[in-house]
């Protein structure tokens, strides 16, 4: 469709004007212009809503937004033309098949060895041998092979020694969905280990002996202590209803030497309207500082988030602290259960917080536990109730920590909303599905590429560059203050406000101190083969110009300029507050102020536009003739690690 | 950049005949500049009924006139005093806390600030237009908006030197009342009538510009806390007194020594340098949405909480920046 208009949500002035293209896979605007042609674009799978809304003297306006909250404001001339494109794209953004998803057709130009080897980077068997298992303790167990146990786990289960298949496969039975007691954690200092699985079926008074001792067995496998904690992530009042379900949660009575714990999260559904609310707040129009920390407030989003965090919190005390094994187990033991077994990982274990470690915790966790990606992503069309932003909570809980430990973490900001832009993208295999029995079904990883592959490959540019694994904040347990600590969490503008350039810091402290660390070393190695041709030289009369000169533009490279015009940038609207104070008069200051109405008509035009965001992505067969850096910003401007180009380019 | 009192016009609409020659000197024929007034416009009307008012449009015709309110006084303290409770409050969970934050409106103000500072740097750099602020009195939010529009539009205001001559210039001769406006702070029950912290409000936007800024200031952040301490005490003379005049009388040159001729050494000035500062020539125009706007933790949490872990962070970018 042709004369379609991309509006600047913060500046209507700014609008774009061009032709909108509808892929199977992406929707593509590209930007009528002289030099530039700069092209957004957006995968079917990344749109979540889209809202036609009234017409207007202008056009038809269609609101896009999208799972990783990007949000496109188009304007579409005629009223029929964009009637077929909104029935267009709810179709789809709609797939029935997994076939019709991205990463099917995606091609990053790999050989199938390379596919293979990409798959293989992150291997669970490893490990837990590195947790130091299997031993006297703990064993792996095959009596999931064929899922014949529980479809949504995986065929390699780890469990007690003394948890034979007998008792294994009764606690199973005595379980929501069939996940008995399976290890998540083990900690060999001190042989305490954070198992999860899902409700007992216990109603008001159901017993069943395998998996009391599946309990035991937990407990005998940690010598160390004489009990376990039972850690139920539900409220109180939501796991007591269950109980009139036939369902519940352990009674202290009829399991021996267990500690029973509610930790109150709440459930998919809460959590659903609270992003939802916290979207709202983010599309208010200027906004008043009221108005926001109120919105922000009624979302409770960031409650939740700190609940999250509370109850892994405890989890990595009773076993970092009180070497006493946990059980932790929700409703069916996939969103919460995740979320507080990965956040407790993190605390304990100083190896989830390299890049290879988190990988390998999310594929541990998340994937190889049977979360319902599918279901909460919404990969394919499905039941809207089932949706929720689950990964994405315990995603903003590692930036929350890393905003707290700046030290800690060997990636940075970008990696993570990196892996949570993918897990909605479906450009790649690992999050497709709902349990690694289904993926195996569609052989995934025969057909698809892994993520993991393509973010190793793209390492450098998700370093942290204050990481130091010799750091004493990268060595041990992570103790993050309980309290008083509600001012800590701060709201993720970087996640939630993406793609509105103007409100981020236009300079990358982590992109600039990457570029030092590197020219130090460079600088260094360079320092290193002087020192050695200096040696040389007393022997031979040799120099080596050559090499000597490749160095030297190396180096111009990388130089730092402190005159680049990443730092240019515009003014924001200045003009638009008048709500924090009730005491205007209409008769006086209202002429003049929107007279002097200071947007970007009245600026020079010396200034570069960085307002724009590209989301661009290379790959598509039939659009190949887009190279990935001409269609994104002027190359005098584009910094390369500063736009979201990077993620896309295969 | 000009800065005023209020133009004494009282009920009566007096005029001044120098008062408007002056004005009009500064604009060329057929220019025009505006008049930032830091009132709102129904209180600045009322400010007649006291013998004060705005510049009539008739007299100053070439004269835009803008009300843009700033907090000061009374409100501003009780402002600042309840975030510190807030922020002391141990008890509080995570329910409260944003609504609390709120209620303060703590951070309203410095957004306040920092957009009628910008409004003031929009006018001189895009409109390339003569700027005239005032409030009523003209050393409290007149002096806000004029030192921290200068430090946005100004690169030689964001050296550490730069930023002291901004200081002296701006606070300090102009004539913010210290004595009287930094006498307790907000732990005190003293309510004193003439206490209200601009200064700090001034520190605060400053901090919100390192943070969005991260290159463009020489100076870090323990700068700014260094001097909101010696705002309120100090063993220097520098912020002692009221005004020049004050400090004349009480020979202040003469008997004490001076903050600046300490933070200069060679010795302590390190402290106090920003390990990522690029000398920018570029007007830094910050962003006032509410996300953007954060609560300055290092100085409300200050003796609550450890900063051990930032710290860190800072000495690692320290040292490799020293590499």
């Amino acid at each position: 469709v042709e004369n379609v208009r991309l509006l600047n949500r913060f500046s209507s002035r700014k609008a774009a004007l061009g032709t909108l293209y509808l892929t199977a896979t992406h929707v593509i605007f590209v930007e009528n212009g002289s030099e530039t042609r700069k092209e957004t674009w957006v995968l079917h799978s990344q749109i979540s809503s889209i809202e036609k809304q009234a017409t207007t003297a202008t056009g038809c306006p269609l609101l896009i937004r999208c799972k990783n909250f990007q949000i496109i404001q188009l304007v579409i001339p005629q009223e029929r033309d964009c009637h077929d494109v909104y029935i267009s794209l709810i179709r789809l953004t709609r797939p029935v098949k997994y076939e019709e998803l991205y990463c099917f057709s995606f091609n990053p130009k790999l050989d199938k060895e390379e596919r293979e080897q990409g798959w293989k980077l992150v291997n669970l068997k490893e490990e837990y041998n590195r947790m130091g298992i299997p031993n006297n303790y703990w064993q792996i167990s095959d009596v999931n092979r064929d899922y014949g146990v529980c479809d949504s786990y995986p065929t390699e289960v780890y469990v007690p020694k003394s948890a034979t298949a007998h008792i294994i496969v009764g606690s199973s039975k005595f379980r929501s969905r069939r996940r008995f007691p399976a290890l998540s954690y083990y900690c060999k200092d001190n042989n305490a280990s954070i198992c999860r699985s899902s409700q007992p079926l216990s109603g008001f008074s159901a017993r069943c002996l395998e998996d009391e001792q599946m309990l035991q067995a937990i407990r005998k496998a940690n010598p160390g202590s004489d009990f376990i904690y039972v850690v139920d992530t539900r409220p109180k009042l939501n796991a007591m209803a269950n109980r009139a379900a036939g369902k519940g949660y352990e009674n202290e009575d009829n399991y021996s030497n267990i500690k029973f714990q509610f930790i109150g999260i709440e459930n998919i559904h809460v959590m659903r309207n609270s992003l939802q609310k916290m979207l709202e707040v983010c599309e208010l129009k200027s906004p008043s500082m009221s108005d926001f920390l109120w919105g922000l407030e009624n979302s409770g989003w960031l409650k939740h988030i700190k609940a999250i965090m509370d109850a892994g919190i405890f989890i990595a005390k009773a076993v970092a602290e009180e070497g006493v094994s946990v059980l932790v187990h929700c409703s069916d033991g996939w969103d919460r259960t995740a979320q507080v077994c990965s956040v407790a990982s993190l605390l304990l274990d100083p190896y989830y917080r390299t890049m290879k470690g988190f990988m390998v915790l999310i594929e541990k966790d998340w994937v190889s536990f049977g979360h319902k990606f599918n279901h909460r992503y919404g990969n394919l069309d499905g039941d809207p109730k089932e949706i929720s932003p689950v990964i994405d909570q315990f995603i903003e809980c590692v930036w929350q920590l890393m905003e707290q430990f700046p030290c800690a973490f060997e990636f940075n900001e970008r990696f993570l909303i990196h892996i949570q832009h993918h897990i909605y993208s479906c450009q790649f295999g690992n999050f497709l599905c709902n349990s690694q029995k289904e993926r195996r079904e569609l052989k995934i990883q025969e057909r698809t590429y892994s993520l993991w592959a393509h973010l190793w490959k793209n390492r450098a540019d998700y370093l942290n560059p204050l990481y130091r694994s010799d750091h004493s904040q990268t060595q041990g347990t992570l103790r993050p203050q309980m309290a008083p600590c509600n001012f800590l969490y701060k709201f993720w503008s970087g996640m939630y406000n993406r793609f509105e350039k103007g409100l981020h810091p236009r300079q990358s402290v982590t992109d600039y101190l990457m570029a030092v660390k590197e020219e130090t070393q460079q600088l260094e190695e360079e320092l290193e083969v002087l020192g050695e041709r200096l040696a040389n030289l007393q022997k031979s009369q040799l120099t080596d110009n050559k090499v000597e000169s490749k160095q030297q533009d190396r180096s111009k490279q990388l130089g730092l300029s402190t005159s680049n015009n990443s730092l240019a940038n515009t003014p924001q609207d200045y003009s638009n507050d008048l709500k924090s104070f009730p005491s205007r008069s209409p008769s006086q200051g209202d002429e003049e102020d929107s007279a002097l109405i200071l947007t970007q008509d009245n600026l020079k035009s010396s200034d570069p536009d960085l307002s724009a965001n590209s989301d661009q992505e290379s790959g598509v067969e039939d659009l190949s003739c887009r190279s990935p850096s001409g269609g994104g910003c002027l190359p005098s401007e584009d910094s390369g690690k500063d736009s979201d180009e990077a993620v896309f380019l295969a | 950049m000009l800065r005023s009192s209020q133009p004494l016009t009282g009920p009566n609409r007096k005029r001044c005949r120098e008062d408007e020659v002056l004005l009009g000197t500064v604009l060329d024929e057929g220019e025009r500049g505006f008049i930032i007034d830091t009132r709102s416009a129904q209180a600045a009307k009322q400010a007649r009924m006291t013998g004060g008012g705005t510049e009539p449009k008739s007299s100053y015709p070439q004269w835009r006139r803008l009300h843009r309110p700033l907090e000061r006084g009374r409100p501003l303290q009780e402002s600042f005093i309840k975030l510190v409770e807030a922020c002391n409050d141990t008890s509080a969970n995570m329910d409260r806390w944003l609504s609390r934050l709120e209620s303060c409106r703590w951070l309203s103000h410095v957004k306040a600030a920092l957009s009628t500072a910008c409004l003031a740097a929009q006018c001189m750099d895009r409109e390339e237009a003569s700027v005239l602020v005032h409030g009523a009195e003209g050393t409290d939010t007149t002096l806000l908006v004029t030192a921290l529009a200068q430090v946005i539009l100004d690169p030689s205001c964001r050296t550490l030197v730069g930023f002291q001559g901004l200081l002296e210039r701006e606070w300090i001769e102009a004539g913010h009342p210290f004595h009287l406006r930094c006498a307790r702070s907000a732990y005190s029950h003293a309510r004193l009538k003439q206490e209200a912290p601009l200064f700090l409000l001034f520190l605060d936007c400053v901090w919100q510009l390192s943070r969005q800024f991260p290159f463009s200031l020489e100076f870090s952040e323990r700068l700014l806390l260094t001097l909101f301490d010696n705002a309120y005490a100090s063993a220097y003379g520098t912020f002692l007194c009221n005004n020049e005049k004050e400090r004349c009388l009480c020979k202040v040159k003469e008997n004490t020594h001076s903050l600046w001729a300490w933070l200069n050494q060679p010795g302590e000035k390190t402290k106090y340098l920003n390990p990522l500062y690029s000398h920018n020539t570029l007007v830094i125009w910050p962003s006032v949405e509410p996300q953007s706007i954060q609560l300055w933790q290092g100085l409300f949490f200050r003796w609550i909480r450890s900063s051990q872990y930032v710290d860190e962070a800072w000495a690692e970018i320290q040292r490799l920046v020293e590499g």
